[in-house]
């Protein structure tokens, strides 16, 4: 499959009263057309800095994006103007993002915010783009589409919210959709629905997809490889397989062990990773990972290992990678 | 992989002897929804929680799950008196503790302990650590001394994992996670012996919340207490829980041991909530069949007639709008409430209304 997206030592910094942050330090991944990624991480890790960058959206100032290039579709974005960057907007990259309430205008009609892109870059006329939101709305199962076209944002659910977030960041028919925690504040059944949606589109246009999530289950189901961010920066890259049955770097480790899930032992005792996550703006030289992990040496103190392959295609940021290994409690292999 | 310990079996003798440490008999927590300007007319009301009957005995987890809207919220605090409860009961080793008022309601509350979802809200910015978690001892009058005082401050900052020298410092120094091991050190300081759990770990990174529910636990091994743990994770609770109990719109569809809800749940929405959670290995997901329910969980200001889950239930007939369920047992303690189910004996003559 060809590259759709190719983002390389992407950093984007925010100047703060109490020094720069870098929320995103020389970050680099590619995503091929049709693919969906997993980007997970915690908060404050830079996932969701990484796709406002990748949108040109990151808010300046603070914010800067001070290094890198993200090219996508053959042209680089960070190079583009402003004007540029607008007809890509909605046109060739939707987003979704997680509070479905504050993305939404309030003043306006979802029929009017959804025809306005369809006029905006499909150069449709009234007609067309009423009877295209229509439909639009019928794909992502909203019933009864002509009073809901009427209705304002407060008058819909959640649920039906980030629908209309869908079929808007889908209706230009993007090459890549980018979903920011899209499901993270709506309850189980409700998210359910609405990822089996977004699956069932993307999958049917061929559109690339960017999950951002916290959620390790969500991106087991959904997404086909996944960049395991920490820190600022990517600590782990691989395909789903390799990176939850042969994580490489302790921080994945921690992560899978400090989740519960339904198909582990119920009795099982969760290890946690210990401590904090590290304050942004006074990061240590070495690996930011160091003081949480047990499996840290001298070298970890001096210097920041780089993400490098490992094995086909699976890609790790740690020094003692070959000492690193998921012991499945309850399970032998 | 922990087998049964000596606290396991104790309470189990417990539990066969004794009246149940909290009981929950047929609450019902109406809201009246009021409109008009100057006059207010009760135009509605929200059957929050409605008719729930619940046991908690000594030193075990119940878990309470249910999506938004379920009134499991309502349920936690309306047993610590928080919400005036519109029916029922709620007895503490059978004494019911329901009116109570003054200086009765206070004892009350002693033995009952909250921990609440935002460690940010919940916590008074204005005051220290120290006098957060002290706050407690003085009102109920737990310490003579202040020395004494001092020493079981510091002593329930270290039974939650701080260091008794942050005792000083103001909640907004402490991260997400350190908050919250402040309010379990608050709820644990008059010495509990049931603690509502609402929501805890809910607003946390998940490094830090497999934290806190280990030391959850390791305080309930501790000290003997029992837990009405809250949560709309399911693997959190099914990794903490002893007993589960499922609601929907205000009721309680299934009720039973974790085994029964986790590994043979009966009643559809049990079912459909199960199968929408997504597990952390991709090679169990690709092969999992999926339940999507349709539809939004409809207005609590309007429920359903009959069945309150029949507008998303996949097996939903004609009867199901008129006929109410009511929880029957499915085997022992294992009860769902559907009258679908093979178990279910539609004369309704022989059901057990408390659990």
């Amino acid at each position: 499959m060809p590259i759709l997206l190719d983002v390389k030592n992407l950093s984007t910094h925010f100047r703060s009263t109490l020094g720069t942050v870098k929320a995103v330090n020389d970050v680099s991944f590619v995503l091929h057309e049709g693919e969906t990624l997993g980007l997970v991480g915690e908060s404050g890790c830079g996932k969701s800095v990484t796709a406002l960058s990748i949108m040109r959206l990151v808010p300046s100032p603070p914010g800067n994006i001070v290094n890198g290039k993200v090219i996508f579709d053959g042209q680089d974005l960070l190079t583009m103007t402003e004007e540029e960057m607008q007809a890509v907007r909605g046109r060739n990259i939707g987003m979704i993002f997680q509070e479905p309430m504050t993305s939404l205008n309030p003043v306006l009609t979802i029929g009017s915010q959804l025809e306005e892109p369809l006029k905006l870059h499909l150069g449709m006329t009234k007609q067309q783009s009423a009877s295209r939101s229509k439909e639009l709305l019928e794909l992502v199962g909203i019933p009864d589409t002509e009073t809901r076209l009427k209705s304002f944002p407060h008058q819909i659910s959640g649920g039906q919210r980030q629908r209309v977030m869908i079929a808007m960041a889908l209706s230009c028919e993007p090459k890549l959709l980018i979903a920011d925690e899209a499901t993270t504040a709506l309850d189980v059944t409700i998210q359910a629905q609405i990822l089996e949606i977004i699956k069932d589109l993307t999958d049917r246009l061929g559109t690339s997809v960017i999950i951002i999530t916290h959620n390790l289950g969500v991106v087991a189901r959904y997404a086909d490889s996944v960049n395991v961010m920490y820190a600022g920066r990517i600590r782990e890259y691989g395909n789903l397989d390799q990176v939850y049955k042969e994580p490489k770097h302790p921080y994945t480790v921690g992560l899978l062990n400090s989740v519960p899930t339904l198909d582990l032992d119920a009795n099982l005792r969760l290890e946690p990773i210990r401590g904090e996550i590290p304050n942004l703006t006074d990061l240590p030289e070495g690996c930011a990972f160091i003081d949480r992990c047990d499996y840290a040496v001298p070298l970890c103190e001096k210097s920041d290992p780089e993400l490098i392959e490992i094995d086909r295609a699976h890609f790790g940021a740690c020094w003692e990678h070959e000492r690193v290994n998921r012991l499945i409690p309850g399970v032998t292999s | 992989m922990t087998v049964k310990t000596d606290h396991d079996i104790a309470n189990e003798l417990l539990k066969s002897t004794h009246t149940p440490l909290l009981e929950i008999r047929n609450l019902k927590v109406h809201f009246p929804v009021k409109d008009g300007f100057i006059i207010q007319r009760q135009v509605g009301t929200i059957k929050a929680v409605d008719g729930v009957n619940l046991i908690v005995h000594p030193g075990e987890t119940l878990g309470l799950v249910g999506e938004s809207g379920s009134g499991k919220t309502t349920i936690g605090r309306a047993v610590l008196k928080l919400e005036e409860a519109t029916e029922g009961n709620i007895l503490l080793e059978g004494k019911d503790i329901t009116g109570l008022s003054g200086t009765a309601l206070r004892e009350g509350r002693r033995r009952l302990g909250m921990v609440f979802q935002d460690p940010f809200g919940s916590l008074n910015p204005r005051m220290s650590a120290g006098n957060l978690i002290g706050e407690p001892l003085k009102i109920h009058g737990l310490t003579s001394t202040k020395s004494e005082y001092r020493r079981r401050v510091a002593e329930l900052l270290k039974l939650v994992g701080l260091n008794p020298l942050m005792a000083g410092r103001y909640p907004h120094e402490f991260s997400g996670g350190q908050r919250q091991r402040i309010g379990v050190a608050r709820a644990l300081a008059s010495k509990p012996d049931v603690m509502v759990l609402d929501e805890p770990v809910s607003a946390l990174d998940v490094s830090i919340q497999a934290q806190v529910i280990n030391l959850i636990k390791d305080l309930q091994t501790e000290f003997g207490l029992a837990y009405i743990f809250i949560a709309h994770d399911l693997s959190v609770v099914r990794n903490i829980s002893d007993r589960v109990a499922v609601m929907y719109l205000g009721k309680i569809v299934e009720i039973g041991s974790r085994d029964d809800i986790y590994n043979h749940p009966k009643h559809p929405y049990t079912q459909a909530l199960l199968s929408a959670v997504p597990t952390a290995n991709p090679e169990l997901e690709r092969n999992r069949e999926r339940i999507v329910l349709e539809g939004d969980i409809p207005s609590p200001l309007n429920p359903p007639s009959g069945c309150v889950f029949r507008t998303r239930c996949p097996l939903a007939t004609k009867e199901c709008s008129t006929d109410v369920p009511e929880l029957q047992s499915v085997s022992g303690n294992h009860r769902a409430a559907c009258i679908k189910g093979d178990w279910y004996k539609s004369d309704s003559a022989g059901h057990g209304s408390d659990s």
